[in-house]
């Protein structure tokens, strides 16, 4: 087996290093290694964004990342996303408008909304679907999701 | 997936050294978007991935008005298409590069990825060939180029050699009164491989009212993207009336070689290629009027 690589990153703020092998993908490493389960492997292969993380400001999916292109990196997670006391706008919103039944694709979706509020933070219903198009739900239909995503939109401009 | 190794080199040199070493048990990463799943499906039997991305000459960017523009292979979409300038410059580029897969594809996918991954499919190719883009290859005899129209050699097959890396991608300057577009067909609204696409790039003389030349470009149609002269050739020195486009997406239709899939069958394919044509010459005539 090929040797260990030992990974240096920053992950919600926190120096993190972790030892991974050269084939393990990045949401193998925050799975398996660091015990970070939020993130979660719907696909496998990029279509679903069950997996999406925020690697450098960017939402990528963590299967298509190998885990050794993190080394020096900085990554938010689902993890990240509250702070200790209190869930984050998005989180709230999803909750109290119910935009989750098995809750598989949710931590997926709360990054990208997370992503799409950073570049856009008053997005239209159309745009709001565009940038979700790379998440897949089984659940919900969609619809309490773009409401929860378009309620926290609001949420946060009345702050 | 099977157990492979990483590396991550810092020069053109080192990479074409270990490509050259490794030959074809290494393959290179830019994105990963599609050679990640190609590995861990099991498609690709390599033993190492070479991350290239910490090399700087496939993360350049630049346009400027008297050389042109240069994109590193590596260069992921989501730059590309934020890039204000270029995206003024070559509204055609970015049709391509902001329908490639979702938000987290085009923060990873490359024009380099797209075009060595060389899928009959691949939606940047034709608007690629049709904006003259040349490919600028390293290797270890040297750099040399080849026009995209030649690059891709079959599904999934392209130019390079042992020891080879595609460097960058380097336009002509944008021409005055000139516009370009590309369209694909899909059943969906997004994330969809295309059933065909059209890729077409135009100069209007300084009236605005003849074509000077034209270039026509497809995918999903023929083993490779292709580029049909004859199709830009009818349109040049025409007012592109009704009679000279009728004429470019004949001769579109008559180049065009499909297979039937799942995705549709020939004959529904050769129609799209019709409308697409007619669609995108009128956007990029459009855009070369504004
Ligand atoms: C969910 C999903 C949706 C997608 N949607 C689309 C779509 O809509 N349209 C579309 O066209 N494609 C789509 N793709 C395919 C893929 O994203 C694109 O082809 C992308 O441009 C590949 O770029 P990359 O940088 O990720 O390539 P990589 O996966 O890193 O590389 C692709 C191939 O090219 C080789 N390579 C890469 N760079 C170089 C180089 N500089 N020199 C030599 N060889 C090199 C690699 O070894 C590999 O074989 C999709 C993929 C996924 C997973
Ligand atoms: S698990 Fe990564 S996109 Fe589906
Ligand atoms: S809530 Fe089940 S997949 Fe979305």
């Amino acid at each position: 087996m090929s040797k260990k690589l030992h990974i240096t990153c920053t992950i919600n703020g926190n120096a993190t290093e972790f030892l991974c092998e050269p084939r393990n993908s990045l949401l193998e490493a925050l799975r398996d290694e660091l015990k970070m389960t939020g993130a979660k492997e719907g696909c496998n292969n990029g279509n679903c964004g069950s997996c999406n993380v925020i690697l450098d400001g960017r939402l990528v999916n963590s299967c298509l990342v190998m885990a050794a292109e993190v080394e020096g990196r900085s990554l938010t997670t689902i993890e990240g996303v509250a702070n200790k006391e209190s869930l984050h706008p998005i989180q709230k919103c999803f909750l109290e408008g119910a935009a989750l039944q098995c809750g598989i694709c949710t931590p997926g979706f709360i990054m990208a909304t997370k992503a799409l509020l950073e570049k856009n933070p008053h997005p239209t219903e159309h745009e709001a679907r565009h940038f979700l198009a790379g998440n897949l739900c089984r659940c919900t239909g969609y619809d309490k999701i773009i409401r929860a995503v378009l309620e926290s939109a609001e949420c946060a401009g009345k702050k | 997936m099977k157990d492979i190794t990483y590396a991550a080199p810092r020069t053109l040199a080192e990479t074409t050294a270990l490509l050259n070493d490794k030959g074809d048990r290494a393959r290179i990463l830019a994105g990963g978007t599609d050679v990640i799943v190609q590995v861990r499906e099991g498609r690709r039997d390599i033993d190492a991935l070479v991350d290239i991305k910490r090399v700087p000459e496939v993360n350049e960017l630049s346009y400027d008005p008297a050389k042109g523009l240069v994109i590193g292979a590596a260069v992921p979409c989501c730059l590309i298409y934020e890039n204000v300038v270029i995206a003024k410059a070559y509204p055609g580029l970015i049709d391509a590069v902001s329908l490639i897969g979702g938000i987290q594809i085009q923060s990873r996918a490359s024009l380099g990825g797209n075009l060595c991954n060389a899928s009959p499919a691949a939606d940047a190719i034709p608007v690629l060939i049709a904006l003259e883009g040349v490919c600028d290859i390293a290797g270890p005899k040297g750099i040399r180029s080849v026009p995209v129209e030649q690059f891709c050699t079959g599904p999934g097959k392209n130019q390079l050699q042992r020891g080879e890396i595609l460097v960058r991608l380097r336009f002509p300057s944008k021409k005055a009164a000139s516009g370009a577009a590309y369209l694909r067909f899909i059943p969906r609204n997004e994330m969809d491989i295309a059933v065909v696409g059209v890729g077409v790039a135009i100069q209007l003389n300084a009236a605005k009212a003849k074509c000077l030349a034209a270039r026509i470009a497809l995918a999903a149609v023929a083993p490779t993207p292709l580029l049909v002269a004859d199709a830009g050739a009818a349109l040049v020195g025409t007012t592109l009336d009704e009679t000279a486009i009728t004429k470019a997406a004949n001769l579109a239709q008559a180049a065009a070689k499909p297979i039937s899939d799942m995705r549709g069958d020939a004959e529904y394919r050769k129609h799209l290629v019709g409308v697409l044509v007619r669609r995108a010459l009128a956007i990029a005539i459009e855009r070369a009027k504004q």
